[in-house]
């Protein structure tokens, strides 16, 4: 699978790479990630909002292919103008993800509800936490999640849906 | 309002996070649902939930709460306790509902600040 776009390739060479492995039911990852995430990003002294927003956006993609998906990876790439965060999977895919992104809607099971996943909120936390989404899905093959955020809070947010297939 | 004037008003029992009692609470966020949670809540807050898993540990450290404290009688899980202590995060538990420890948080918080 590719990036859904050419932003995690531009020209200016990745200052900080973060990479995990996720593995099936390590629900502990995504909060591992996350935080060490958050610790890089708060040594490279950046923006208060900029660290919260990816901190969030980290872990609700991670959490997703832990309970939607099964294996799958995660990338964080931080270069000098924004955060890259990308996760690849190799789950079941996304049927519909204009019904996907509402706030709300979720096919979690009784048992990952239990435990206070499944709200359906994910991907909207993800959408307003980051500048840039873009999310690409296969029924039966996988999907890739990338989002971008800015390191200056300015830049206006954009979302494309694309339920496409892969290559 | 510091997080051990609030253990002491409501004889909260501290299973983790002892030397962070002196932590300044600034607010408080009651839910069960780890991705309101995670968008709602705020720097500073206390967080009320009957959730025992290890994630609550995950959210509450990185949304930086005060602390996190658990209804109804209920123990964080063995791993969920040792991830607390590694991280510093304060635990606290009552055997008051939800309800309850929100409403009286809430009267210590209000009438602290005016
Ligand atoms: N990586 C993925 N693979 C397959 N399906 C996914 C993936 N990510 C999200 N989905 C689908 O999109 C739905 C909505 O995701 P979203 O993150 O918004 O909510 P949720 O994960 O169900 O609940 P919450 O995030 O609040 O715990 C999911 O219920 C699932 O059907
Ligand atoms: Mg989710």
């Amino acid at each position: 699978m590719n990036c859904p776009d050419n932003e995690s390739k531009s020209e200016s060479r990745p200052q900080f790479n973060i990479e995990f492995k996720i593995g099936e039911k390590d629900f502990n990852v995504a909060g591992e990630a996350a935080s060490k995430v958050k610790k890089t990003l708060q040594q490279l002294g950046l923006e208060k909002e900029v660290v919260r927003n990816v901190a969030i956006v980290v872990y609700e993609a991670v959490m997703n292919v832990i309970i939607h998906a099964n294996y799958g990876q995660l990338k964080v790439i931080i270069v000098p103008d924004k955060v890259v965060i990308l996760t690849e999977d190799t789950g079941i895919g996304i049927p519909d993800l204009e019904l996907a992104m509402k706030e709300g809607y979720s096919t979690a099971t009784n048992e990952v509800r239990e435990m206070g996943f499944g709200a359906g909120m994910g991907l909207p936390n993800i959408k307003q936490c980051s500048n840039k989404l873009n999310i690409k899905s296969q029924v039966g093959v996988g999907t890739v999640l990338e989002a971008i955020v800015y390191l200056s809070s300015k830049d206006k947010k954009e979302f494309f849906p694309q339920n496409i297939r892969l290559s | 309002m510091d997080l051990e004037s609030i253990v002491k008003a409501l004889n909260l029992k501290v299973r983790s996070g002892e030397d962070k009692l002196g932590t300044e609470v600034r607010g408080g966020y009651t839910g069960d649902l780890l991705s309101d949670v995670m968008a709602n809540s705020k720097e500073g807050d206390i967080w009320i939930t009957r959730q025992v898993h290890q994630n609550i540990v995950a959210v509450a450290s990185l949304r930086d709460h005060a602390g996190i404290v658990l209804v109804q009688g209920s123990e964080p899980a063995k791993d969920t306790l040792e991830k607390a202590i590694k991280e510093g995060i304060p635990i606290l538990v009552s055997d008051m509902s939800g309800f309850e420890i929100t409403g009286r948080i809430y009267n210590l918080l209000i009438n602290k600040t005016g």
